[in-house]
């Protein structure tokens, strides 16, 4: 209390210029006036209310029987527009049937309930010197009788009983998941795996990569996956086919490509988004979620946004058969990035 | 019932109703003595003023919410297991999906006013946040949270997390291709918690994402466990409001020590029941008028499409546009291991850092003021202008956020170029809350300033007269005495002074002594004093037509004592 510096704290009237006479504060006038609204003393406007609210209650009652009529009224065939008419009727009906009933209290309240304000007076929640010395005294009595001041090493033991107790509930989930293991850097991709389209899992002949255009991919054995959503979430791939020559030039993935057809993990390193959007005249893959932006040119470095590291390139060749096919896994984890990710 | 209100003479039942009810209040009151209840609560007095309301529509939302959920939960299948779709909409037919989605579907297809429960469902999800938001903005702003409600207000910020949460867990369970990427987003939030991401992960997702049993986990959370913790500590926060009794404005009659209102029956039982029924068919209205969600448009759960332009739900924007304004440089590698600050400071530190300031403002503000008395009048937000300022800051940072969630969208709107809008949004980060403050900082004394001039020259009535000598002046109407009060009633805190080199005895001033007292001259340098009546009475001494410039503190008396001299 003594930090409190209000204003005019410390001041008795005497240091007042004008020796007292003017209080140091203002006094609280105290409520106004209460103003008497027209029905508390015109019978016709008290009757107007009524009926008003009585109205309010017709029209709820309105709202329910439509929302009933149009429950059985409309039909679902499983197209958008009867859907539609059933969720505008519905809504409507349902919607006044209850809102109605509020406005009717509500209005009822205002108009006919009386509206003279009423006082509750303040208690501090601190309680009386009696209370709280009969509180202090009971505390204090507890203790003592429970005697476990004078045996500490029942406290202790049971404060350290207690703090072991819940152990088994987090051991229980131990078992909520498997350990994560090397599960993150290992995708389908393997030597000879073929590159197929997302969804249908048809192989791409490297003939039919035209240059320009982009596919999305999935490895060809992905639904004999038993978790083949899970293993999606890894392996997705997009391939583009550029000239060749607009990627810079680099000794470590040299035979990555097959004549400009480059295989980038799809799965963006920042959250893990699908890097879904590809700008065909500058070569940029765009993550439409939080918009990193990779280069093609400079092998899916980052160009823009919150991802650091560049998409994994995936090494691809051809098979006897003019397949595309994978030359091994993603040399590094796809996706987002974790901790043991090295 | 027939009874004059605020009579308390003694009640004979004369008509049958009135014979049955007696009859029933005796077996009542003597089993679970609601004769003692009916006293202590039914004229119990509640303050009238529409920002109270804020916090009913957060509570009947959530009861909307419950309603409006159990429907659901009659015909939603947590499951994760992949079935083909035969729901009678004809463009998924076949469709291979789970049966999370296929029974969401069948929701919106084939259950009459099944498609009106989920708006419903979605809509008071929206607004049950959205609520809560601006009911902890309006107890902010006005020091409601100050002693004895301390606790409260972090059984509010409780909530409102508790909150967040619920609504995340809600929004993957139609397992659709927005909740399914949102939910991707999030184990990549996850996977960027050091050391442990990983293994949190894979104890989530029951393995790797998306595995099979994330859907059923989110949904015992979402429909138990989580509306269970919520339902208690909304019990516990209203009881604190009973014990406390509500906080009012001030305004004449109204002291720290009464409560001035209506009483709980009848009045602001029918306006609050009412309201609820208000609430409640303003959001089937506007849930049968305006869908959102389309989950139909979307499809299934696939990791590898996304759709351009994708949105959280409206109270996870702040952290998807922190995400967004981050840039990537902040990860590195460490002894062989991956540290992704791109991702976990936005994601995850800073989320956590604005719900630890939230729950130490009221503790830092009281020690700051040092002020231990109960406070139950409220401030008008102009006369705290520096914890004005701070909130104000606060919303702005937040709006900055929750913008740059949009900005493709804006990028696409406005045709801007997506990286120069990030980059202006990356500065408005750090430019726009301090200027914020500083400018509601100056708005709230600038309105002090002008209260004081009101308090003491009052009403400019445009009624120009000339004196005999010839003088001009614009004759003012004085306030009354209960208009007066607002303008005059509060009281204002001075800066603790700062400690001396060394105290009396030698020792010096400690480092917790020192900031404390600087945190003081930060928050109550600036202070525009309320009008005393010593100041009114030298004002109208003065003539109503000369101007008083505003002195405050000693000055005020210096030149008080001057001026009060007779010409």
């Amino acid at each position: 209390m003594s930090d409190v510096q209000l204003p005019n704290s410390g001041q008795t009237a005497a240091d007042e210029p004008d020796g007292g006479r003017t209080p140091v504060r203002f006094r609280n006038p105290g409520l106004p006036a209460h103003r008497h609204r027209m029905a508390d003393f015109d019978p016709r406007a008290a009757k107007r209310a009524e009926r008003q609210v009585l109205v309010m209650l017709g029209l709820s009652a309105l709202g329910t029987i439509f929302f009933i009529v149009a429950y059985f009224a409309v039909p679902l065939d499983g197209t958008f527009a009867t859907l539609q008419v059933s969720n505008i009727t519905l809504g409507l009906g349902l919607g006044f049937g209850i809102f109605f009933i509020g406005t009717a209290a509500v209005h009822l309240a205002k108009t006919l309930m009386p509206d003279t304000e009423m006082f509750d007076e303040r208690h501090p929640q601190r309680g009386t010197k009696e209370e709280r010395d009969d509180a202090a005294a009971i505390m204090v009595q507890s203790g003592q009788e429970s005697g476990l001041g004078r045996r500490p090493f029942i406290l202790g033991g049971l404060v350290g009983a207690a703090a072991l107790a819940p152990l088994p509930a987090v051991v229980l989930l131990r078992d909520l998941g498997p350990l994560p293991g090397d599960a993150l850097a290992e995708t389908l991709w393997d030597e000879g795996v073929r590159l197929a389209l997302d969804p249908s899992a048809e192989p791409i002949l490297a003939s039919d990569v035209t240059l320009g255009s982009v596919f999305h991919v999935i490895p060809e054995n992905l639904y004999e996956s038993d978790h083949f959503l899970d293993e999606k979430a890894k392996a997705a791939v997009l391939i583009m086919r550029v000239d060749p020559d607009v990627v810079e030039y680099d000794e470590d993935r040299v035979g990555w490509d097959v004549d400009g057809i480059y295989a980038f993990s799809k799965i963006c390193t920042h959250v893990g988004c699908p890097v879904a959007l590809y700008e065909q005249q500058t070569h940029h893959l765009l993550c439409p979620c939080h918009q990193s932006t990779f280069d093609l040119t400079q092998h899916c470095k980052v160009i823009f946004g919150p991802a650091k590291r560049a998409l994994p390139q995936l090494p691809i060749s051809v098979d006897d058969e003019g397949y595309l096919v994978a030359q091994s896994d993603f040399l590094e984890p796809p996706g987002p990035s974790y901790w043991e990710r090295g | 019932m027939s009874t004059p209100a605020g009579s308390t003479a003694a009640f004979t039942p004369t008509s049958r109703t009135a014979r049955l009810s007696a009859g029933a209040a005796d077996y009542l009151d003597e089993r679970i003595g609601a004769a003692r209840l009916v006293k202590g609560f039914a004229r119990k007095v509640f303050p009238d003023h529409w920002s109270f309301m804020l916090g009913e529509i957060a509570l009947y939302s959530f009861v909307i919410l419950l309603i409006s959920g159990t429907f659901l939960a009659l015909f939603y299948v947590p499951s994760m297991t992949l079935v083909e779709y035969e729901g009678s909409y004809a463009p998924m037919y076949g469709v291979t999906m789970s049966e999370a989605y296929a029974s969401s579907l069948n929701l919106s297809f084939d259950i009459r006013g099944g498609l009106l429960m989920r708006q419903v469902h979605h809509w008071s999800a929206l607004i049950f946040v959205a609520a809560i938001v601006v009911h902890m903005l309006r107890v902010f702003f006005t020091g409601a949270f100050r002693k004895p409600r301390e606790f409260n207000w972090v059984l509010g910020v409780v909530l409102a997390v508790l909150a967040l949460a619920e609504g995340f867990t809600g929004y993957s369970l139609p397992d659709d291709l927005l909740s399914g990427n949102g939910l991707r987003i999030i184990e990549g939030v996850i996977l960027a918690i050091p050391v442990v991401g990983t293994y949190i992960t894979f104890f989530l997702f029951g393995g790797e994402f998306p595995g099979e049993t994330i859907i059923p986990r989110l949904y015992i959370l979402h429909v138990f466990v989580l509306p269970g913790i919520i339902l208690a500590v909304i019990a516990l926060h209203l009881a604190l409001v009973v014990a406390h009794k509500h906080t009012q404005y001030p305004g004449p009659g109204r002291t720290n020590d009464n409560v001035v209102g209506f009483p709980l029956m009848p009045v602001y039982a029918a306006k609050a029941g009412g309201f609820f029924f208000i609430v409640f068919g303003v959001i089937i209205l506007i849930s049968g008028l305006v869908s959102i969600n389309a989950i139909w448009v979307y499809g299934p759960y696939d990791p590898s499409p996304v759709s351009a332009g994708t949105q959280p739900d409206w109270y996870i924007g702040f952290v998807d546009g922190l995400l967004r304004l981050m840039p990537g440089q902040p990860e590195f590698t460490l002894a062989g291991f991956t540290l992704s600050l791109n991702v976990f400071l936005p994601s995850l530190v800073v989320p956590g850092l604005m719900v630890m300031a939230l729950l130490a403002y009221p503790f830092l503000e009281q020690w700051v003021t040092g002020d231990n008395r109960e406070h139950h009048l409220l401030d008008r937000p102009r006369n705290a202008p520096v914890r004005t300022g701070i909130g104000v800051m606060a919303i702005t940072s937040y709006c900055v956020m929750w913008a740059a969630a949009g900005n493709d969208l804006m990028a696409l709107a406005f045709r801007m170029s997506i990286n120069d809008l990030t980059w202006f949004l990356r500065f408005m980060f750090f430019v726009l809350p301090p200027v914020a403050f500083v400018v509601t900082k100056r708005i709230c004394l600038s309105l002090q300033r002008k209260d004081r001039e009101l308090a003491l020259h009052g009403h400019e009535t445009g009624r120009v007269v000339r004196t005999a000598d010839g003088e001009y002046f614009e004759v003012h109407e004085p306030l009354s005495d209960t208009e007066r009060w607002l303008l005059v009633q509060h009281e204002t805190y001075r800066p603790m002074a700062i400690p001396p080199k060394a105290h009396e005895d030698g020792r010096k001033p400690s480092v917790v002594e020192r900031v404390r007292a600087n945190l003081s001259g930060f928050f109550f340098e600036d202070r525009v004093e309320p009008v005393t009546p010593r100041e009114l009475a030298a004002a109208q001494h003065h003539g109503e037509h000369e101007a008083i410039e505003q002195p405050t503190g000693d000055e005020a008396a210096r030149r008080e004592l001057t001026s009060g001299t007779p010409d």
